[in-house]
């Protein structure tokens, strides 16, 4: 059930800025020590936090769907029960995360509400299509992969509840990560035709992967703030490096090439990549991505037609509540 | 190229393993079609346990099943490769979803179907049986208690949630009499004590029904015409679809390794 009326604290004293409670904050922020729901915080900092943790429980959400596409097509039934589980993970990662987020005062319903009327954003690679078993491969290989990269440093993030949900969420999702590179090698050491399918889904996927760790440093909005907060630990650019150098021998390992021929090993060792189409990413971002009306269309409608289920339930608690209030009165 | 179907040796208890292995896997495969569309995530979770518990039992009784058979079937071949007429489930369990209500009502006439019958086979004298048995029942019980919360729940909540279960009701209960029907080679395994007499449970299954029914204020059909033909093959136009989609990857990639 969606919890309720958390999402009114106006007028608490946890929310009067002062300079000299900025302070000490940022003094317990340097000191390494966490941030709890009780504690003061700027009110920037909650919204902060409460954007970034709220769309990353919406991308675990809509992140069922392409991954949910091939549930009832899994080629195995070992590979199906694998990948159930999997997705049902993610689910239980957006219902934690959710609950992480209600603790700096929004309801889950309302921000469930402000996905599904466009205005908060989940992650731009969700937004392609999986059009091959070996996209289900690729997206535990390279998706989770990137995600690993993405939240490892957040399992030190500055607010606990975040950062104790994505110790968590790391754990499972290493193991989802594993999973996927154990689907690409079985590709990889099939049939000519897997073999082709696993390279094909490796060229549609690479650029949009490299494009969920967000725009180059040179740009990026959010960053300062948040690395002064402890809620970032790395930049965009940084992180994209490491799991390119990361991703580079794991493909060298599986036989398949990237979709950038520019792509060489500099002298550091570190692989450079040619340039990202950062008009693509403006553009999914946007709305204008190949998946992003199927995945809005069928996340409102899992809402819209679980609406009664949702109310029945509610209706049936409250007739529980009234029934026991007249026994007591007996 | 396509690959033919597989042949199957449908000696007793290779067609009665079949026959629970081949219920498990369609319900898992309904339930799975739910992930990610369902009315809450609690219930995205729950649809997806009970889904993977289904999937786990499948997988079970497959093997079982391959190894009793003794010639070179295994899990997926059961599965993948063979046609609607070769599928031997129960008619109740290849419904489409429909509504919440719908997956709720079918989920439920078969969880307390499958916990009495679990119960009773864990005294089978086929140990294999007996085991499989053991494990299963505790996941149906947790299936029954799920799924007949929520039968309260709907049938006690609101005028739509109210009508919507008792149609679902009205709709499946000609599919719950297959639960107990038995022929000629299930008979046999029953006299042996392998098998669990059905029939035997129809009272106390009619008499739990009744009663989370009666308390959702939700009724019962006076109707007891029974469909029947799922255990020998005879399924209705809906199962066709959910194996060319099941199994459309051995199908389309014959012989190859997932």
């Amino acid at each position: 059930m969606y919890t309720q009326a958390l999402n009114t604290s106006d007028g608490d004293e946890r929310h009067i800025e002062d300079a000299e409670r900025a302070t000490q904050f940022q003094a317990r922020i340097d000191a390494d020590e966490r941030i709890e729901p009780n504690d003061w915080m700027p009110a920037a900092y909650r919204k902060t936090l409460t954007r970034q943790i709220s769309q990353h429980a919406h991308s675990e959400i809509v992140g069922m769907l392409p991954e949910g596409n091939w549930i009832t097509r899994a080629p195995s039934l070992r590979r199906k029960a694998a990948l159930l589980a999997k997705v049902q993970d993610e689910c239980g990662h957006g219902l934690y995360l959710y609950a992480a987020a209600e603790t700096l005062g929004s309801s889950r319903e309302e921000l469930v509400d402000a996905m599904l009327g466009g205005k908060a954003k989940y992650s731009s690679i969700f937004n392609y299509p999986t059009l091959t078993w070996a996209d289900i491969g690729t997206i535990g290989w390279l998706v989770d992969g990137a995600a690993i990269m993405n939240q490892i440093p957040l399992c030190r993030c500055s607010y606990g509840p975040y950062a104790r949900a994505m110790i968590r969420v790391c754990k499972e999702e290493s193991f989802h990560q594993r999973q996927g590179f154990e689907i690409m090698l079985t590709l990889c050491r099939g049939t000519a035709e897997q073999k082709a399918m696993a390279q094909d889904a490796l060229n549609r996927w690479w650029w949009p992967v490299l494009m969920m760790f967000g725009p180059p440093d040179q740009v990026s909005q959010h960053s300062d703030t948040s690395t002064k907060w402890k809620i970032k630990r790395f930049s965009n650019d940084e992180l994209r490096q490491k799991f390119v150098d990361a991703t580079v021998p794991q493909a060298q390992f599986l036989g398949l090439t990237f979709p950038d021929p520019g792509m060489k090993q500099n002298e550091a060792g570190n692989w450079e990549y040619s340039a990202i189409d950062w008009e693509e990413f403006k553009q999914v971002l946007a709305g204008n991505g190949p998946c992003n009306r199927d995945r809005m269309a069928a996340r409102r409608k899992a809402h819209d037609d679980g609406a009664w289920v949702r109310e029945a339930a509610m209706a049936y608690a409250e007739k529980r509540k009234q029934r026991a209030a007249l026994q007591a009165a007996e | 190229m396509t690959v033919a179907n597989i042949s199957v040796s449908e000696t007793p208890l290779v067609l009665y393993t079949l026959r629970r292995a081949d219920d498990a896997l369609i319900l898992g495969h309904r339930l799975s079609e739910w992930c990610g569309h369902a009315p809450m995530l609690e219930e995205d979770m729950a649809l997806a346990n009970m889904g993977l518990d289904l999937l786990g039992q499948a997988r079970e009784l497959y093997s079982y099943a391959a190894k009793v058979e003794g010639r070179d079937n295994d899990e997926d071949k059961f599965a993948y490769l063979r046609d609607v007429r070769q599928y031997r489930n129960l008619l109740l369990l290849e419904q489409p979803n429909g509504d919440f209500a719908r997956t709720m009502v079918r989920q439920f006439f078969y969880a307390t179907f499958a916990d009495l019958y679990w119960r009773a086979m864990m005294r089978s004298s086929d140990l294999t049986l007996a085991a499989i048995a053991a494990k299963s029942e505790k996941e149906s019980a947790y299936h029954v208690r799920h799924s007949s919360e929520w039968i309260v729940r709907l049938g006690d909540g609101t005028e739509e949630s109210h009508r919507r279960t008792q149609s679902a009701i009205d709709e499946l209960w000609a599919f719950t009499g297959e639960m107990f029907a038995v022929d000629d080679s299930e008979r046999g395994l029953i006299d042996a004590r392998i098998a669990v007499d059905p029939a035997a449970l129809h009272p106390q299954w009619l008499k739990t029904v009744s009663s989370v029914v009666s308390e959702a204020t939700l009724a019962l059909p006076k109707s007891d015409w029974m469909q029947q033909g799922g255990r020998s093959g005879r399924h209705s136009e809906h199962l066709g679809h959910l194996l060319s989609e099941l199994q459309s990857m051995q199908r389309t990639f014959p012989g190859a390794t997932w």
